[in-house]
């Protein structure tokens, strides 16, 4: 038992620690978007910390190598890329197929955007006209 | 030192909360979130097996498994969009 082992086994321990939270959150959280913000970010980190931890903690014993510690941190920077673009996909999709928000919530930034390009679709199209009766 | 059982004690109770809402959830997009939580679980679960059995082969099964994971809610999310 050395130093690389009980680092290891403490960051699976937080890792797993996160895992149980990220699954608290998706049945916990009113709505869809709230369990999306809770549980794609605590499953994130939590994946961070089994992969590393248990590249981390195989060096510590007599089979592990370097290209342990290699491979898991090519799987976690994979999954540290990979899981908030599905998550960003999949929040958009909902919201463009109308689920609706819970009744507590107060901000939606995103239809204020989509209002604010539709005004700005339209404004130029006036700007269009006065610069034609400008040039008459 | 505490021992692999705690570790795959708390990766059940995720799994086990998580098909729960896949069986009770109101909208498809929350079992697809949950589907999406549920992989990312799976592939920290075989990182754990490939220490667990010190075989550094299912270290790529892992990866290759978080790779499809990725392309199927991408496919799902296109899906819901319409675009697909």
């Amino acid at each position: 038992m050395n130093a690389l082992t009980v680092i290891g086994e403490v960051l699976v321990l937080l890792g797993t620690f996160f895992y149980f939270l990220s699954a608290l959150g998706l049945i916990r959280m009113p709505d869809v978007y709230n369990r999306m913000q809770t549980s794609t970010k605590s499953a994130t980190l939590g994946s961070l910390g089994v992969i590393v931890g248990v590249g981390i903690w195989a060096l510590g014993t007599d089979f592990g190598s370097a290209a342990w510690l290699t491979k898991t941190i090519v799987i976690a920077v994979f999954l540290l890329l990979t899981n908030p673009i599905s998550a960003h996909a999949l929040i958009r999709a909902a919201y463009k197929s109308g689920i609706p928000l819970w009744e507590g919530s107060i901000v939606d930034k995103y239809s204020e955007h989509l209002e604010a390009k539709v005004k700005a679709e339209e404004t130029p199209e006036e700007t269009d006209e006065t610069g034609e009766g400008g040039e008459e | 030192m505490i021992g692999i059982n705690v570790y795959l004690a708390l990766i059940a109770i995720a799994t086990l909360l998580s098909m729960y809402r896949i069986f009770r959830g109101p909208t498809t997009v929350d079992r697809i979130v949950a589907v999406d939580i549920m992989t990312t679980i799976t592939t920290g679960l075989m990182v754990l097996f490939a220490l667990y059995y010190q075989r550094m082969i299912f270290l790529d099964v892992a990866l290759v498994y978080a790779i499809l994971a990725f392309g199927g809610v991408m496919a799902f999310a296109r899906y819901m969009e319409g675009g697909l």
